[in-house]
């Protein structure tokens, strides 16, 4: 199977799932918290006329305050702690956050130092990790799928609850 | 190495030399700490040698002093030179060659961060690495600073550059950016559109990476290098695996030499690429834009079926590279003339579209006087003229065997740099059908199992420029490592590129100067 015979699969699944629970689109807003920019690579991958994710009801947005759910990359870096939780306090609820790469779910190699904070689930609650260093755009994909199922399962507990 | 010129410097010198080493292509002299700025001086202006690299070490325990080392590059002869001082650690301060030399401004600043060496008369002593929330008086590359150490928030202020005027107002962007980029804070003062000043604050990514060197083992930090410039990945291994590889005194196999030079070459197609996507990106040309972008996944699908990773990663190591590829030798000679076709008709449509051209031509300009002085390097430097590669200076890997131009263009402007970057594909893709058909047959790896003591440089001509690895290895282990990316040269620049220029200009300068935020602030 080819790249692009996956991506059209993953997409129809995923534009599906956002239908049911969005009713029309994902809002994406992606922080760099210290990655070593090859998530940002992968990310911006996804926006090429191969993957094209808008078609799948994907937005990569300009602001957290547009956005349904955060795509965190990097170690959490010491001098990023403040500027992502400002970022994630602009982003209306209910929120998602995924940590993507080896670094946003443990640190990776970077680890916990002076300079980083070891993952992104130290500084914010975090409800997808996407590992892979980096993680391939399939995967990525495949991550927001997650992410999403997470948003429902969510949603439902909060209207039995209610 | 031509012994004259040693000799000449040597002369020239004199007196101040306390002592002298050599290492492979590494001449060392150790001088005395108040001639440094006129040393320096004599051998930047009268002698034309640019500074490639300024760095410190803790040799308390040894003989309790800081040492300073200038790295100078001969270019034409293939060799270094690094002066030496001495900076004992009671005194802590050493005097500035900032007001002389303007590309040592970030140098000394971040010695002064990381070991607490104060530059005497420095013209801008701020703090660089460390924010305004770092405490005072701890430093985190000195050998007594625990990696895993947390130090309290302080309260503190960075104080910016201010411009005062009728109308004059600022604009501050960032860390956080609109787009899918790295974070990093720009303060413009504009007045109107045009741009009268721009500040860039950057260690927003600060990860401890020099630290890291030297608390982990030698077979993790080859991946460490990997990853201190996730797109430049393959230039920054090999540089390290290089001075590794010269410090344990051992030969790689011929057919692993030409392996990294078809990645470097890989890497070199897929970010010259990203960056002409970017500037199409920018000046919103959505059509030229999707088509680079389009020839860029194709090369990162190419080098995901050759090497498994879409950043080529975990193929070099110590001695060698890990897995051979000549068995794909056909299939990579097909794609890649698949993509210089495709490539070649782009930039027709690029270079023939108004539009585009009316953005890109005369915006950003980088004098030669100004890249030269701050040392700018790579396909940056080379659109202002500065006729440098370290492919061709230095020649590692298997640069000296293949044939290659170095393009150059004078005007310095975004127009440059991307036919630049455009002629560098061209030849990447030479370079690599050449190595393809010259691949030696042989192993591709020897195995060490111990790394001897020493020291030694490592650098190759990352998509970016040229990049620098000082490492020291003592016992097995790294004692020090100074990585020099080529963005931590070439943000200097951009301060003076987007001068004149308008706001909504910035974005392509920004582009066109492919500055990463990791690899400056490591």
């Amino acid at each position: 199977m080819t790249v692009e015979d996956e991506i059209e699969i993953m997409g129809q699944r995923m534009n599906d799932k956002i239908k049911k629970i969005f009713g029309r689109s994902l809002h994406i807003r992606e922080v760099d918290a210290g990655s070593c920019n090859a998530c940002e690579v992968e990310v911006n991958a996804l926006s090429n006329p191969i993957y094209d994710i808008e078609r799948f009801g994907l937005h990569i947005v300009a602001s957290p305050r547009h956005a349904d759910m955060l795509l965190v990359t990097g170690p959490v870096t010491r001098n990023m702690e403040l500027a992502l939780l400002k970022t994630y306090n602009a982003t209306p609820s209910p929120k998602l956050v995924a940590a993507m790469g080896s670094c946003a779910c443990n640190g990776g190699i970077f680890g916990d130092t002076y300079a980083s904070c070891g993952g992104v689930d130290k500084i914010l609650p975090v409800d997808v990790y996407i590992p892979g260093c980096p993680p391939r755009p399939q995967a990525l994909i495949f991550g927001i799928m997650v992410a999403i199922d997470k948003l429902e399962q969510k949603i439902k507990r909060k209207e039995a609850l209610s | 190495m031509n012994n004259e010129i040693i000799e000449k410097i040597k002369k020239d010198l004199h007196d101040n030399i306390l002592e002298e080493s050599r290492s492979h292509n590494e001449i060392y002299f150790t001088v005395k700490k108040g001639s440094i700025v006129k040393l320096c001086d004599h051998i930047y202006y009268h002698l034309d040698l640019p500074l490639v690299s300024i760095f410190a070490t803790d040799e308390r325990k040894i003989d309790g002093s800081f040492k300073i080392h200038y790295v100078f590059s001969m270019d034409r002869n293939d060799a270094f030179i690094i002066l030496r001082i001495k900076v004992d650690s009671k005194e802590s301060s050493y005097p500035s060659i900032t007001p002389k030399i303007a590309s040592a401004n970030w140098y000394e600043r971040e010695m002064q961060d990381m070991f607490g060496l104060v530059p005497l008369g420095h013209p801008d002593p701020r703090r660089l690495m460390n924010f305004e929330d770092w405490p005072e008086e701890i430093h985190p590359l000195r050998k007594d600073f625990d990696i895993k150490t947390k130090p309290p928030r302080v309260k503190g202020e960075y104080i910016y550059r201010h411009v005062d005027g009728e109308g004059v107002y600022e604009i501050p962007v960032g860390p956080v950016h609109a787009g899918v980029i790295e974070p990093g804070h720009f303060r413009f003062s504009v007045a109107g559109e045009p741009i009268i000043n721009l500040e860039i604050r950057h260690f927003y990514t600060h990860k401890g990476v020099e630290k890291l060197f030297e608390n982990i083992s030698i077979d993790k930090a080859v991946f460490l290098a990997e990853r201190v410039s996730g797109d430049n990945s393959v230039a920054h291994v090999v540089a390290f695996c290089q001075a590794m590889e010269k410090i344990a005194l051992i030969n790689v196999p011929l057919r692993a030499i030409y392996i990294r030079t078809i990645l470097l070459e890989l890497e070199r197609i897929y970010n010259h690429l990203a960056d002409i996507a970017g500037i199409a990106t920018d000046v919103a040309f959505a059509f030229g834009a999707a088509h680079a972008n389009k020839l860029k996944e194709e090369v990162l699908q190419l080098n995901e079926q050759i090497t498994g990773s879409r950043m080529l990663r975990g193929m070099n190591a110590i001695g060698g590279v890990r897995r051979d590829i000549g068995d794909k030798k056909n299939m990579i000679l097909q794609k890649l003339s698949n993509i210089q076709r495709d490539f070649r008709k782009l930039m027709e449509h690029l270079t023939s579209t108004p539009s585009l051209m009316d953005r890109i031509e005369n915006t950003g300009r980088i004098y030669n006087d100004i890249a030269k002085g701050l040392h700018v390097v790579g396909p940056v430097g080379r659109a202002s003229g500065l006729d440098r590669d370290t492919r061709r200076d230095h020649p590692y890997a298997a640069y000296k065997e293949l044939n290659f131009k170095v393009p150059i263009q004078k005007a310095g402007d975004v127009l440059s740099r991307t036919i630049v970057r455009a002629d560098e594909i061209c030849e990447s893709v030479a370079l690599i059908e050449q190595a393809l058909w010259a691949l030696p047959e042989g192993e591709i790896r020897v195995h060490l199992d111990r790394i001897p003591d020493g020291q030694a440089l490592g650098y190759t001509e990352a998509p970016r420029g040229e990049t620098i690895y000082w490492i020291r290895t003592i016992g097995n282990r790294i004692e020090r490592c100074k990585v020099r990316d080529p963005s931590f040269c070439n943000w200097l620049a951009i301060e003076y590129a987007v001068l004149d220029n308008i706001v909504p200009d910035f974005p392509i300068i920004n582009k066109s100067l492919s500055l990463s935020y990791s690899g400056n602030d490591m």
